[in-house]
């Protein structure tokens, strides 16, 4: 089955992704990418902007609202996400638990949902 | 009743759950062989001794005092249930000295039963540790699930399974005989390595809750020390547990990074800690029955060393992860032993060992990788050294460790 890796990062993490590619935050969010796929259990991902690039849009009895910045005001914000094929929760879990921003934000696991898939592209 | 007291009455409670919970476990669930009727049973003294003891005082004993009020709200529940007729005799067995309180506070150690019980063959092997932190030390789902990277929901739901097993499949409360014992007791043995493990792996940064598994998995091994004094294993394991423990506050520097154990300054090493440890292992030892555990702790014995001698003895490693090889070719061991040979007799040999080991069984080891990226990268061969380094990092937990490769690795 597969599973969601929703990654939540601090202002700090998204500030240091603009190192030049030999810091240590890229260093080892491209481990932990090689570790996914020769590992096989990487389907997709990419990271996003940084949220101040969020707009959100909402539209209420007609009336369109507009708004910069992501959707939720939290500390810390969705910073990418990442689709993995894996056996069960368990194993995703683990997988999570390497994930670089579990050691300075959140990752949430969520698997895909295949059967609400079907019925709306049929 | 004020604020003062009812933090005695609390504090009161906590210290009798913490050191009798187990005790009481087992002894309730003996006789009925149902650990959950048993676990409800305590939690609901509990919380009646919350309410009942600011209003008459802390008993006497209250340990007796909770036997007591869990063996009747036990019984109630039977009554309640119109049990089965074969749980009728154990009815009466709990029954039986109900008023006579006195007896109470001789009531049997049953703490070996219920380790056994939750280690048993026809319980998940991975629901063995979870089941024994909750049953004997009273910790609750949440917490164990966190531990085990398991959702706090699933953790819960497999308790129950795990229970519900125990009682509706006849799992008996005893010690194994003495034919099936190493097996029984090497799963108890595990299970309780396990819980260590987790607390040591878990101590990376300032959550404060595996370094609290860890002290209880040393626990437990002493429980089960109290309970079987005469087994070598056991004084194995609590050996090697004391060894590595000994080491906590040396496998950080002053900023938090990541220190490998030969690098580490042995002055931070606890020699009461190293001087207990040497005498369980030479306890094990006299009884001539060398087994994994004694092993593992032996090689701890040789790092120990170093705060004497100032060197490793790497061959007497390597000895012992041979001996290790033949009982237990795990690929933890077998990556252990790599790593040693490779200091006793090069990187190539290391290397050789590290090599022939299934790879698929390795793909997301991490220590295999970080091993084999530091025997690549002293053979010089960086652009595969920085491959393995790679997969080491990405297969990190520990954000300590995870920058100390990077660093090497760069």
């Amino acid at each position: 089955m597969q599973f969601a890796l929703l990654i939540y990062e601090s202002p700090q993490a998204f500030a240091s992704r603009k190192g030049d590619g030999s810091d240590a935050y890229t260093g080892a969010w491209r481990a932990y990418h090689k570790a996914l796929v020769e590992s096989g259990v990487f389907v997709g991902g990419d990271p996003l902007e940084v949220p101040e690039t969020g707009t959100t849009i909402r539209i209420k009895e007609g009336k369109r609202g507009v708004q910069d910045g992501p959707y939720a005001d939290t500390k810390e914000q969705l910073g990418g996400f990442t689709i993995l094929e894996l056996p069960s929760l368990d194993a995703a879990l683990e997988w999570a638990a390497r994930c670089p921003a579990a050691a300075y934000g959140a990752v949430e696991v969520r698997p895909l949902a295949p059967e609400t898939k079907r019925r709306i592209v049929e | 009743m004020t604020g003062s007291d009812d933090e005695k009455v609390h504090r009161a409670v906590e210290r009798v759950a913490r050191e009798s919970y187990g005790r009481l476990v087992a002894y309730l669930s003996v006789h009925t062989r149902d650990l959950a009727g048993a676990e409800d049973a305590l939690s609901e003294a509990l919380l009646k001794a919350l309410t009942a003891w600011p209003r008459d005082g802390i008993p006497q004993n209250p340990e007796a005092w909770l036997l007591t009020t869990a063996r009747r709200s036990l019984i109630d529940f039977f009554r309640h249930q119109r049990v089965v007729l074969d749980s009728e005799p154990d009815l009466l067995l709990l029954t039986r000295d109900l008023t006579e309180d006195t007896l109470e506070t001789n009531y049997p150690d049953e703490r070996l039963k219920l380790l056994f019980v939750c280690a048993h063959p026809a319980i998940d092997p991975a629901m063995h540790t979870p089941l024994m932190l909750q049953a004997v030390l009273g910790l609750d789902a949440v917490r164990i699930a966190g531990a085990f990277l398991v959702a706090p929901k699933t953790m819960g739901q497999r308790l129950v399974r795990a229970k519900t097993k125990i009682r509706d499949g006849g799992i008996r409360f005893e010690v194994p005989e003495k034919r099936e014992l190493p097996e029984r007791l090497d799963a108890v043995l595990e299970a309780i390595y396990a819980a260590f493990g987790i607390g040591w792996d878990d101590m990376a940064g300032a959550d404060q809750r595996g370094r609290g598994l860890a002290e209880e998995a040393i626990w437990l091994a002493r429980v089960l020390l109290q309970l079987m004094p005469d087994e070598a294993e056991v004084q194995g394991l609590l050996s090697l547990m004391l060894h590595c423990e000994a080491r906590r506050a040396a496998r950080r520097d002053g900023d938090g990074h990541y220190v490998p154990l030969s690098e580490q300054d042995p002055k931070l090493w606890s020699l009461s800690f190293i001087e207990e440890a040497e005498c369980h292992l030479a306890e094990a030892f006299k009884c001539g029955r060398p087994g994994r555990f004694q092993l593992e702790a032996a090689i701890q014995s040789v790092h120990a060393e170093r705060a004497r001698s100032g060197r490793i003895e790497w061959t007497a490693i390597v000895r012992f992860y041979e001996q290790l090889n033949r009982v237990s070719p795990t690929i933890g061991i077998r990556t252990g032993y790599a790593a040693a040979l490779a200091e006793a007799n090069g990187a190539e040999e290391g290397l050789a060992v590290l090599d022939a080991i299934n790879q698929d069984a390795v793909s997301a080891y991490q220590p295999y990788w970080a091993v084999r990226a530091h025997l690549l990268q002293r053979l010089g061969r960086s652009a595969e050294a920085s491959d393995a380094y790679d997969r080491a990092i990405g297969l990190a937990e520990d954000s300590a460790v995870r920058e100390f490769l990077l660093q090497k690795r760069s």
